[in-house]
Formats: structure tokens, sequence, C-alpha cells
């Protein structure tokens, strides 16, 4: 749930980056946060274990400038993709107000960017979401592997099995050079924002 | 969403209550780690935002150590450091305090003003 603080005229979102394991999603906030000045971006916090994997999340906070006055604060976070922390991911996602889901173009990863979305429609629902109701995002990572002699799944592939229903837009992205990295940022931003506003001030103003 | 008049209500008693019993700085977050309301001469130098999601995320984590041993929570954890400690305890449904304080303070003392402190802030937070 956002916080939206009248006394110091502030919006607070919370974006997570949702997928299965070793798809980008540390790597997504990584680059934000190295291609952003100090003055935008607070502390990364990272949580992982030994083998670089997140063990329960990281965070970057990232103001975002103003919009009808109030200062707009959005605090990205990742989840932990490996299927066992089930748990951890339930508890990233209380209080969603946007996710990017980062899916992986490698073919072994097809069953994991599937049972990943799964997972995250079933984690949802028992904070008593849908994926239409809170904003979502597709990113399709890794895509320069796909002119190399790794085998990949096409974008056909992928957009059959992750956005029959889902029908969002969608970011090709390579998050370790930082292509595709903050067109999918400012998208997710402008949708959670508007989502917010409309969600709570709106409906406060006219109620 | 928050008007001035609770988040100045619940600053007052949270001054009242923890800040002049002697405590360095008091958080009062949400369930999703953001921060409510921030109180005490050691708030400034505090990385809060850090110390708001990594609070309510150890919150949510015992939840799920209660739940294996039956229980459907722990209304509130306490970190014991060699100088500072830590004591969190549940407001409500929706809220999270997060007290710290030195060796100074007993803990007692705490855990007796946290329970006072929570009726009230859970009145001020049921009016809005």
């Amino acid at each position: 749930m956002a916080l939206i603080n009248l006394s110091k005229k502030e919006i607070h979102c919370k974006i997570v980056y949702y997928g299965p394991g070793r798809c980008g999603k540390t790597t997504n906030l990584l680059y934000i946060y190295n291609a952003m000045n100090n003055k935008a971006r607070g502390k990364m916090l990272t949580i992982e274990t030994k083998g670089e994997r997140t063990l329960f999340f990281d965070l970057l906070p990232l103001n975002l400038g103003k919009i009808n006055g109030f200062d707009i604060r959005i605090q990205l976070y990742t989840v932990p993709g490996q299927t066992i922390y089930k748990a951890t991911r339930k508890l990233v996602l209380r209080g969603v107000d946007g996710m990017v889901f980062v899916a992986d173009y490698l073919k072994v990863r097809h069953e994991k960017n599937i049972e990943s979305l799964q997972d995250l429609r079933h984690n949802l629902l028992e904070h008593n979401l849908t994926s239409g109701k809170v904003p979502i995002v597709l990113q399709f990572n890794k895509c320069d592997m796909v002119p190399t002699p790794i085998p990949t799944l096409t974008r056909e592939e992928l957009e059959t099995d992750l956005n029959r229903e889902l029908n969002t837009k969608i970011f090709e992205a390579t998050a370790t050079k930082g292509i595709g990295v903050f067109e999918t940022l400012k998208e997710i931003s402008k949708r959670t924002v508007q989502y917010v506003a409309t969600k709570h001030l709106l409906t406060k103003s006219s109620g | 969403m928050l008007t001035t008049s609770v988040l100045e209500e619940t600053r007052i008693q949270i001054e009242n209550t923890l800040i002049k019993a002697g405590v360095n700085a008091v958080l009062l977050i949400d369930e999703a780690g953001n921060i409510v309301v921030a109180c005490g001469h050691k708030t400034d130098n505090l990385d809060t935002t850090s110390l708001a999601a990594l609070a309510a995320a150890n919150f949510g984590a015992t939840s799920q150590i209660a739940k294996l041993i039956g229980e459907d929570d722990f209304a509130l954890l306490f970190h014991k450091g060699k100088k500072d400690s830590i004591h969190v305890a549940r407001i409500g449904t929706d809220l999270i305090l997060v007290t710290i304080f030195g060796d100074n303070v007993s803990l007692g003392l705490i855990r007796l003003r946290v329970t006072q402190l929570a009726k009230s802030i859970e009145k001020t937070f049921g009016q809005k």
C-alpha cells in the first residue's frame, strides 16, 4: 500500500522486480543505482548469499522529483527468484504498488519463466491483489544472447508464454549494459504513480 | 493516506512516552516498510529507509517462524546489542513500532511504555 504523507507532501510507492532466479533483477537495480546521481538515489541495500544470489531482497530508494507539489519517492525491491524462497517473495510483495516481471531469454529458463509468473499470480492473490489491478510491465532480459550460439527463446515464444493474459507493455533489455533498464523503470514508475494517485488521492477528493 | 493532524498527534504521543524516557530513536512504520513517523535525536545519522525496510521484513520473517510453532504471530521482537538495542512491536494490524535505546534505559520500561503507546496510536489511527 502506498503511503501518502500530507504533512511532508510525499508519496511513497513500492515497485517490485519479480522473475525467475538469475534472470537479472538485481542487475537492473545495480545499473539504476550506478547511473543515477547521489541526490536522486538512496543507499542500495542487498541481502545476498555467498553465490551473489539475493537471499531476502534488494532495496533501492529513489527520488523522482515533484508532481503537483508532492515529492515522489519510489522504493525498488527485488525478490529472490529461486523456487525455494516462496515465503520470502510473498513477504516482499506486501504493500506492492507496481511490478516489473523480468523474464529470461535463455532457452533453459523457459519453464522457470512460466513457473515464476504463476507463482507471482498466486502470491498476489494471497494479498488480495491481481495483476489486472496492480500495474505490471514485462522485461525480456538478456536479448544480447539472441545472436550468440547459446540457445534462446524467440520474442514470440516469450510473448505467448507470458503476455497472453497480462497483455502489457514489453521491454527488451540487456541489464548488464543498461539497455532497456531505464525505459522499463520509466514506464512502471509512470503507471505506478498514476495507479496510486487514482486509487488514493482522486477517490478521496471526489468522495 | 495520512493527514497532518494524525501524524502530529502520533509524534507528540511518541515524544511524551518514549523520547522523554530517554530512548535514542523511534520509527513508526507500516508492514510494507514505509516510514510513517520518525522521532528522536539519533534519526538524523541513521539510515531510516533501510532500517524500516529491514525491520518490516524481519517482522514478516519471524511471523513465518511463529506459524511453524503454531503461533499466529510474535507481537514483539527484541534484539540486544552491546550498547544499543532494538525493540520491535506490532501496533494494530498494519503498523510496527521500532524503538532504539541505549543501556541506560531498561527493557521493562520500554515494554511498559510501548504497551501504553500502542493503545493510544491505535486509537489515533482508528479515528482518522
